[in-house]
Formats: C-alpha cells, sequence, structure tokens
C-alpha cells in the first residue's frame, strides 16, 4: 500500500519533471530560466498584471483612452483585427499541403498551425480585455442570437475556428502525451478540419472588414469600399503566409537544434516558394486597392494628409513589399524574402490601425490615441503568446517528426 | 440533353445577375408600423439659452445625477456637447450665419431610427425597435462589444467606461416606459416653448410640413429624419441647413442593415459552394498525387 503511493508520486514527479521540466529538476529548470529574454518577459508581465487589474475593477475608463465618439481603440485595432489577419497562416498552410496537395510545405504545417491556434487564443485573450462584460462572452451561442449582425458571424466563427484549431494541432499534444488512439482519432479530422477551417476562416477574415461596411461617413472614404470584405479576406491570406516565414526564422534561430538536418535545407526552398506566393497575392491586393478607390471615384481624395497616408500604406507597405519579394524569389535569397515578409506583416497591421482607429472618425474633433496602459496591455498579450509558443515548441513535436510515430 | 461549356457559363452568369437584381430589390426599405410614435423638434422655437429644461427633465425621468452647473450658466454652449453616460440629451448652440443676433439652439439624442444600425450590428439584440417607435436597450445581454457605438451614425449610443462589473450602454430611451403608462416624453412635456411635439409620427410629418408650406421665410424646406438612414422617429425642422447645425453630412436615404445584407447574403452560397469545391480540390490533387506516383516521377513535379 505505502509502497504504491511512493510509486504513484514517483513516476508522477518523473512525467512532471520530463514532460515540463525537460528532464531536469525543478531546481535546475529554474536556474535555466534566468536568461535575457525571460527577464525582459517578466518585466513585461509585471507591469502587465497590475495593469489587468486595474482593467477589470476599475473599468474601461481607467486603463484606456476610449471614448463614447471612439469606442474601439488598440485591442481592437490591433489584439483582435491585426491579430486574426497574422494568424491566417494556419488556414493557408493548411490547404496548401492538406488541399492542394503541395506536400513539400510539410515541415511548415505544425508551426503554422500552431501560430494559428495560439494567435486566435490570444485575440480571445485581447477581446476580453476589450470587452465590457467579457463573462458573457458565450452569451452569442447560447443565450440570444443576433443573426442581422456581422459581429454574430465574427463571435461563431472564431469560437468554431479555434475549435477546428485545436483539432489540427491535437496531434502534436497526444504525441507527447503518448496517447496514441486520440491521435489516431485527431489525425483521422485532419482533412476534414482543414475544408472546414478554410471555410470559417474565408467567412470571418472577411466579416472583420464587413464589420466597417455599418461606418460609410465615419471612415474616411478611402478606406471605406463596398470591398472591404475582400481586401480583408486577400490582405490576411498574405498576412499569414508572410507570419508563417516571419516565425520559421526566428524558430529556426531560436530552436534551430530541434529541426532535422533535411528540414534546414529545405527550409530556404520553403521560405522562397512562400515569399513567391505572398508576392502574388499582396500585388493582387495592391490591385484590387485601385479597384476600390476607381470604383467610388475617390481620386480627388488622394491629394489630403489622409490621402497621403492611403498612399504611403498601399504604396509603401503593399506594393514596395511586394515587389521585394518578387526580386528575391528571383535572385533566390531567402533572406531578402524574409526581410519582405516582416515588412508586409508591418504593412497589414498599419491597414488595420487605419480602418480601425486613423481613418476612423477622421473628421470628428473628438479623436482617438492610446494611452500607455493599452499598449502595455497589447505588449503583454504577444509576450504571453510567445512564452506559450516557446513552451509548446521546447516539449512537442512541432519542429520535427516524433520517432516513434508515423506520419 | 447535353449542355455546351458556353451554355453552362451563359446559364451560370444568369443566375448569378438574378441573385444581384433580387439583391437589389430587398434593399427596400421597411415603411415601419403604421402608428407609430415620433417627435418632432422644431429648432426654429426652442430658446436654448437660460432654459435647458428638457435636459433636466430627461435627467430626472432616468435616474441620471443633476447637473453640476445651474441650468441658466450659458457657458455650458460654448463648446458643442454630446451626449453621455449622464446625459441622454444635449442642447448645443450654433451661429446662424444669416442671423448673427440669434444662434440655433439644436436638442440631441437618440434619433430612434426606423431600422437601426445599433440593433442591426448587436450580435445578441439587444437592442429593439418596438412597435410603438422607440428604440430600447436590454442590459441583461449586453455583452459590451460596442459595435453599436461604432455603428451609430448619429455617434449617440454612450457607455459607462468606469463601471467595472455592470457597464451598460446608455441612450435616450423615448421615455418607453412612460409611453407604456400613458404618459408623454419627459422632454416634450417639459418644454416651455413647445419645440417638441411627441404624436403619431404620420401626423408629425404632416404636420412639419404644413409648417414648412405656411411659413418658407421660416423653415429649410427639408424634415431632418423623414428619409435619412430609411427614417427616424424623431424629426426636426429648422431655419438653416441641417449640415451647419451639426447634422451628420451625406447621410443617404440607405437604412443601415441594408449596408451588410449583401455580405451576410453571401453567408449562405460560402457554406454550401466551399465545402464542395474544397473537398473537390483535395480529390483532385490527389489523384494528381497517384498518377505521377504511378508514372514513376515523369509526373512533372506533381509532388510538389
Amino acid at each position: 500500500m505505502r509502497a504504491g503511493v511512493g510509486v504513484a508520486r514517483m513516476t508522477l514527479g518523473r512525467w512532471f519533471s520530463e514532460k515540463l521540466l525537460m528532464g531536469n529538476s525543478l531546481r535546475e529548470y529554474l536556474r535555466n530560466q534566468i536568461t535575457p529574454f525571460n527577464i525582459v518577459a517578466a518585466v513585461i508581465l509585471s507591469v502587465g498584471l497590475p495593469i489587468t487589474w486595474i482593467r477589470f475593477t476599475q473599468g474601461l475608463g481607467a486603463a484606456t483612452n476610449l471614448s463614447d465618439t471612439n469606442p474601439w481603440g488598440l485591442w481592437i485595432g490591433v489584439d483582435v483585427l491585426s491579430g486574426v489577419a497574422l494568424a491566417a497562416g494556419g488556414f493557408v498552410i493548411g490547404t496548401t499541403v492538406h488541399l492542394l496537395g503541395m506536400k513539400k510545405y510539410e515541415p511548415v504545417v505544425r508551426p503554422a498551425v500552431l501560430t494559428g491556434f495560439l494567435g486566435y487564443f490570444f485575440v480571445v485573450v485581447g477581446l476580453c480585455y476589450d470587452l465590457g462584460r467579457p463573462w458573457r462572452l458565450p452569451y452569442p451561442m447560447l443565450v440570444s442570437y443576433g443573426v442581422t449582425s456581422v459581429m454574430f458571424l465574427v463571435g461563431w466563427h472564431v469560437a468554431l475556428y479555434l475549435s477546428v484549431q485545436f483539432v489540427e494541432y491535437s496531434p502534436a499534444l497526444f504525441e507527447w502525451l503518448n496517447m496514441r488512439k486520440f491521435r489516431e482519432w485527431a489525425m483521422k479530422l485532419t482533412i476534414g478540419a482543414t475544408i472546414f477551417g478554410a471555410i470559417l476562416s474565408t467567412l470571418h477574415q472577411s466579416a472583420l472588414g464587413a464589420l466597417f461596411l455599418l461606418t460609410p461617413g465615419k471612415l474616411h472614404p478611402l478606406w471605406y469600399s463596398p470591398f472591404l470584405p475582400v481586401f480583408f479576406f486577400i490582405s490576411a491570406i498574405a498576412a499569414g503566409i508572410c507570419m508563417v516565414i516571419f516565425e520559421s526564422m526566428l524558430s529556426h534561430q531560436v530552436f534551430g537544434r530541434q529541426v532535422s538536418q533535411n528540414d534546414h535545407e529545405n527550409f530556404d526552398e520553403i521560405t522562397l516558394g512562400l515569399g513567391k506566393a505572398a508576392s502574388a497575392v499582396l500585388f493582387s491586393y495592391f490591385c484590387l486597392k485601385w479597384v476600390g478607390v476607381a470604383h467610388d471615384n475617390r481620386w480627388a481624395l488622394l491629394d489630403s494628409s489622409l490621402g497621403l497616408l492611403f498612399l504611403i500604406e498601399v504604396f509603401g507597405f503593399v506594393l514596395a513589399p511586394s515587389l521585394l519579394l518578387f526580386w528575391a524569389t528571383r535572385l533566390n535569397n531567402a533572406t531578402v524574402v524574409r526581410l519582405g515578409a516582416t515588412w508586409a506583416v508591418l504593412g497589414i497591421i498599419l491597414n488595420r490601425v487605419n480602418v480601425s482607429m486613423v481613418a476612423l472618425n477622421w473628421n470628428r474633433p473628438d479623436r482617438y490615441s492610446p494611452q500607455w496602459m493599452e499598449l502595455a496591455v497589447t505588449i503583454t498579450i504577444i509576450t504571453l503568446g510567445v512564452l506559450t509558443f516557446r513552451f509548446i515548441v521546447n516539449r512537442m513535436p512541432i519542429l520535427y517528426r516524433h520517432r516513434d510515430f508515423e506520419y | 440533353m447535353k449542355m455546351d461549356r458556353r451554355q453552362f457559363l451563359k446559364i451560370g452568369t444568369t443566375a448569378a445577375l438574378a441573385g444581384a437584381a433580387s439583391n437589389a430589390e430587398g434593399e427596400e426599405y421597411f415603411p415601419g408600423w403604421p402608428d407609430r410614435l415620433g417627435i418632432l423638434t422644431d429648432t426654429t422655437l426652442c430658446i436654448g439659452a437660460n432654459c435647458r429644461k428638457c435636459e433636466e427633465a430627461c435627467k430626472k425621468a432616468n435616474d441620471l445625477p443633476p447637473h453640476t452647473t445651474p441650468l441658466n450658466d450659458n457657458s455650458v454652449f460654448d463648446r458643442i456637447r454630446r451626449t453621455d453616460p449622464q446625459n441622454f440629451t444635449v442642447v448645443n448652440r450654433y451661429p446662424d450665419p444669416e442671423n448673427p443676433e440669434n444662434p440655433i439652439y439644436v436638442k440631441f439624442q437618440c434619433m430612434h431610427c426606423n431600422e437601426p444600425a445599433c440593433a442591426s450590428a448587436c450580435l445578441v439584440k439587444a437592442f429593439a425597435k418596438t412597435s410603438e417607435g422607440p428604440v430600447i436597450y436590454n442590459k441583461d445581454i449586453c455583452i459590451g462589444c460596442r459595435y453599436c457605438m461604432v455603428a451609430c451614425p448619429f455617434y449617440i449610443p454612450t457607455y459607462d467606461y468606469f463601471r467595472p462589473y455592470d457597464p451598460q450602454v446608455r441612450k435616450c430611451t423615448m421615455c418607453y416606459s412612460r409611453i407604456k403608462e400613458g404618459k408623454i416624453p419627459a422632454c416634450a412635456e417639459v418644454c416651455p416653448k413647445e419645440a417638441i411635439t411627441f404624436g403619431k409620427r404620420e401626423v408629425l410629418i404632416n404636420l412639419a410640413r404644413e409648417k414648412i408650406r405656411n411659413h418658407p421665410e421660416r423653415y429649410t424646406p427639408h424634415i431632418y429624419g423623414e428619409h435619412e438612414v430609411g427614417g427616424t422617429s424623431w424629426l426636426y425642422l429648422a431655419g438653416a441647413e441641417f449640415a451647419d447645425i451639426g447634422f451628420p453630412k451625406d447621410l443617404t436615404e440607405t437604412p443601415y442593415p441594408a449596408l451588410t445584407r449583401g455580405f451576410l447574403g453571401a453567408v449562405p452560397l460560402v457554406l454550401t459552394i466551399w465545402p464542395v469545391f474544397l473537398v473537390g480540390l483535395y480529390k483532385f490533387s490527389n489523384r494528381r498525387g497517384e498518377i505521377s506516383k504511378n508514372v514513376g516521377g515523369s509526373g512533372r513535379r506533381g509532388e510538389e
């Protein structure tokens, strides 16, 4: 009896050490945690957590510059709108590999799906800061159905897609836990999940743009367009691809030793292929933006300060990275592709910020700009996302294939 | 019967165009319940200065904290105010270029649209257009996303930014509970100049037309709210251009729900066509992979 408890404790202790502490004792593990990166992360969290307290005990007004005229700010513009766009890599790569059969990109499926899953998860975390009553988050699913609302579609789809992405990610989790039966079931669901994920992504990525169809007169006419859903969808595809390039660049630097030699050799090849795709999608998006201007005959507005911002966004952060990516793939220069992808990611964030913050209420005297606590929360959430990503990649077979399983 | 490719494309295009046409018809706006109520504000009658009794009555009717400055403190007019959680209605002052001696006072509050943007934006149906006319809010289901505030073309809904546990969207209710008791809205009741008239919307529109007809020198020939954004329950008469006295410019007659109707109409299409298309793609690429495997590598990089 006594021995039995002892064995159970030892196994649990060993499981804890092997699975969570990466084979170290707790003391070793903690000592290894003192790294410059972790110190920076700790400083960020030590600022972010007290602000979280302020936000939830004193109200949105205590931590933000939001107002009755500007009810949406940095948390919606960056954490939610940009977050969802940048997390599109999961569905884009999943579709490419599983549905289009381009097996060359197989090595980036798992990191892309994990980036997507965590991206959406932390979008929901960010949303919980922004919602007045976050504990009512399930209301659109359970209590009252506002089916005339584009937001209703967004709510449902983000919830469903989060579940779908969990299914897509779960084989890695089950390999780590050595749960063979569950892994088998999850693998069987992959194709179905990918198809369902592509449908959900098409709809909610474009729906985020469609939210702003209700803002004619509030959103500057250079950004307001009946094509907003298409703009958001196409740019999300570009953002997703570029984010996969960006994320794999960082992963290969940080977790390089996990990646097999074979994948290291393919790494540049994959980056170049993705860069080519991103260049094409960005160029198509660039053309579409001008179709939008021409459709509503907004040419005259280009000659204004916001017109200049529009030109900077469209030429400087869509066309320029598109051309750079094209040029880099011609030269087979993966490093320049990575630069172009990073640039394009910034461009998509700029677009979402412009639509939701800068160009919205452009003609009102009471403008919005975020206060430091909003920025601190955004940085905190990104940090939490990076830490979770690192936690998982360090433990589960994301960047490599688990030797005990067949793929 | 065999169908050739051209014929197939032709049928497809016709079907797509028919879809677009029926969509356009669908944008015809809801004419509203016949006996619904409304309010007509005649800004040419409002005296504004030393009055603001409507603001005070509104606060009392809605249990809002009283004004912190006396009602005869006219310095509040030095800046344009907007509605906020403590003020569901505000009176603002605008200069009259044709008559500098007599500025124009305009009372603002929720317009109670026939087809409200806030209601169409709400993902939990926290806003409802009642058959009597008022647009009312249900605090018990609101999740606080504030999309209603983003959507409202009149910048009316406000938010309890400093209430952490039970924040609400706050706005004028057209005194819905008073109407249910058989009373009239507090502001209309208290106005000493009878600038605020409560009644059936249809009757009010006729009254406004009559006023314009009888006093063309006094009124701009336009009833604001008759058609804007598909019509509103609150109507305005003025002696100046509405754009010069704080009303949003460039509002069309399109009701706001119509702005997202096209997008929402495409959702079932994506939900039904996408699965078939994607499964087809999957089968196609699978088959291509098999063929190139069988051919033994000569299938031109089929694996890529």
